[in-house]
């Protein structure tokens, strides 16, 4: 039985031109090891959610990705100002962002639901102040 | 894989090529490796975009296209001149004297593709109707594009238009036209399409999307352009055969298509690099509200192929004025019937990319090859024939490479041999007096005096 893969991303706060790379990172690495293309496109836009969420409320943060032949975890952490009410941040068209991440197209309030549907598992754990971990899982089989 | 099924008509002319990594670096599926100092094309992988045979200093890649001389294998010639044509001629504003000069190059008839292109964005307009289908709409006419998606972005295959491109079209409907007029059989009447690019030639000769292609032979822009110059200035007729509005001029230069599609939500992208960040973008749903996307794997569109004499965007910039003399559309379809527009049969994924089928196997070598990835320097030199230092590492793990391929590990490892070899100079043993003394330069001095 081959090692699980474990993958380590810094995700750097306030910078929009580098959301995504470890998104995209790991897509390509999902690709190259066969995995069905629905499993890699599920894995590409919840992480890509998530790592875009991280940059614009969270001021950064680590994900850590561990790759198995069943299943892709995923685990977003930030410092940021945590996230007071989960469930109305669920919602689709919830949004907090501020106007300037708007004007760039983002905060459309799709960020969480859009993860929650992408991923099979998904978890949030959120301390006001503190800051917000999500755990996301995509099943491969 | 059966990889006598890939054909490519980007060949290479092993004498013309220096090993040089120009190539290497510059293709966008990383189909290319340096073996024996020569430059090698992975065949599964390469999709015949041509930009290894622009970027190369030495002009030792090549597109494999029919001489002009084709035509005389058939009885009933046809010629099917690309659009992108029209824009390589300086002060011209009557795309009649191109057509007529195709005539006395020894054409029996001309068929434009742009006439072709007018009917498949029709039928694609009478597609986009249907409620059934994927959005959006990714253009199937770039035969390079077809073959990215086909091997790099499989979840985008059901968004691809199953419709042929206008040269497939054209071939079809310029052969049953002539079949009926001159009563000749199929095989004695030949389609003959004057093309931009080497990915058109591929499409002949391996088409997707059907069996077999209906065009008999490709031959280069750049090949009839010389010919045609000479012969346009004896066109002594003004009949009108031009049957082609701006619609289906439009589509030989980037965003031609999608205008013609007459969709307002639409992006048209064009340049590899540009195509591939799209399709990225798409395959991650990062665009909404869209309805057709137009990618062409040249710069410019079908401007932009290799085999074209002018620069892509002074070509752009005469097919335009060319435009301005014809009628927006000058064709359309009978009827809601597709048939004859539609795939004969799916495009399917080529998993060439994948680094075994069973994913425990494909896990180990992806661990293994980040291990020998972290161990190499992350220069991306090219120097040992692979596009990147990732690129080593995964044909490393295919058996296709070693470490020693890279000259920073070699210089290394010499370096370590050297250093062994110093430390061991000075153990020589104790009881060969002389040789210490060879070693020993103030004893040495010392002697002289």
């Amino acid at each position: 039985m081959a090692e699980n893969i474990k993958l380590e991303y810094i995700v750097p706060g306030d910078d929009f031109t580098r959301a995504g790379e470890a998104s995209s990172e790991v897509k390509s690495m999902l690709k190259k090891l066969g995995l069905s293309s629905s499993v890699v496109r599920k894995v590409a836009i919840a992480m890509y959610e998530g790592e875009i969420n991280m940059v614009i409320h969270g001021g950064g943060g680590k994900i850590n990705v561990e790759i198995s032949p069943e299943k892709v975890d995923m685990i977003l952490a930030d410092q940021g100002p945590g996230i007071p009410n989960i469930d109305l941040a669920m919602q689709e068209g919830w949004s907090t962002a501020p106007d300037e991440v708007r004007n760039l197209g983002f905060g459309a309030g799709m960020g969480l639901p859009n993860m929650k549907k992408y991923s099979d598992e998904m978890k949030i754990e959120s301390q006001v102040g503190k800051g917000t971990t999500v755990y996301m899982t995509v099943l491969v089989s | 894989m059966n990889s006598a099924l890939f054909f490519h008509s980007v060949t290479l002319d092993r004498d013309k090529c220096h090993g040089c990594i120009n190539c290497v670096k510059r293709c966008p599926t990383e189909a290319i490796r340096v073996r024996d100092g020569k430059a090698k094309i992975i065949k599964e992988r390469c999709i015949d975009c041509g930009e290894c045979i622009r970027i190369c200093p030495h002009h030792a890649k090549q597109a494999l296209f029919d001489p002009l001389s084709v035509m005389d294998e058939f009885e009933y010639k046809i010629a099917l001149p690309a659009p992108s044509l029209y824009g390589q001629f300086n002060n011209l504003d009557d795309i009649d004297l191109i057509l007529h000069a195709l005539i006395l190059m020894g054409f029996d008839e001309v068929f434009e593709v742009a006439k072709a292109a007018e009917l498949v964005s029709d039928a694609t307009r009478k597609y986009m109707a249907r409620e059934d289908i994927v959005r959006p709409v990714i253009s199937s006419a770039c035969p390079a594009v077809l073959r990215l998606i086909r091997v790099r972005f499989p979840e985008l295959i059901p968004n691809i238009l199953p419709l042929h491109a206008p040269i497939e079209v054209a071939a079809r409907l310029a052969k049953k036209a002539a079949m009926e007029k001159t009563g000749l059989p199929y095989e004695k009447i030949g389609a003959i399409f004057i093309s931009p690019c080497p990915a058109k030639v591929t499409a002949v000769k391996m088409p997707l999307g059907t069996e077999k292609s209906h065009i008999d032979g490709v031959v280069a822009i750049r090949e009839v352009y010389p010919k045609l110059i000479g012969l346009m200035r004896h066109v002594d007729t003004n009949k009108d055969i031009a049957s082609a509005g701006r619609m289906g001029i439009g589509w030989g230069s980037s965003g031609g298509e999608a205008a013609a599609a007459l969709k307002e939500r639409y992006l048209a992208a064009d340049g590899i690099e540009n195509v591939i960040r799209v399709l990225e973008d798409l395959e991650d749903e990062k665009f909404y509200d869209l309805d057709f996307v137009e990618l062409n794997a040249c710069s410019g569109g079908c401007v932009g192929g290799v085999l074209n004499v002018e620069n892509p965007y002074i070509a752009k910039a005469k097919l335009k004025r060319i435009r301005k003399y014809r009628p927006v559309s000058c064709n359309h379809l009978p009827d809601d019937n597709l048939e004859i527009y539609t795939w004969d049969e799916p495009v399917e994924y080529e998993p060439v990319l994948e680094l075994d089928s069973n994913i425990s196997v494909a896990m180990e070598k992806m661990r293994q090859m980040r291990q020998i990835e972290a161990k190499l320097y992350g220069m991306d030199c090219g120097s040992c024939g692979a596009p990147s230092c990732k690129a080593l590492a995964e044909d490393i793990v295919r058996g296709f490479s070693n470490e020693e391929a890279c000259i920073f590990k070699l210089r290394d490892e010499m370096k370590q041999m050297a250093a062994g070899l110093s430390r061991l100079s000075s153990f020589l043993p104790k009881a060969s007096r002389e040789e210490k003394d060879i070693f020993d330069v103030s004893q040495k001095e010392g002697n002289k005096q």
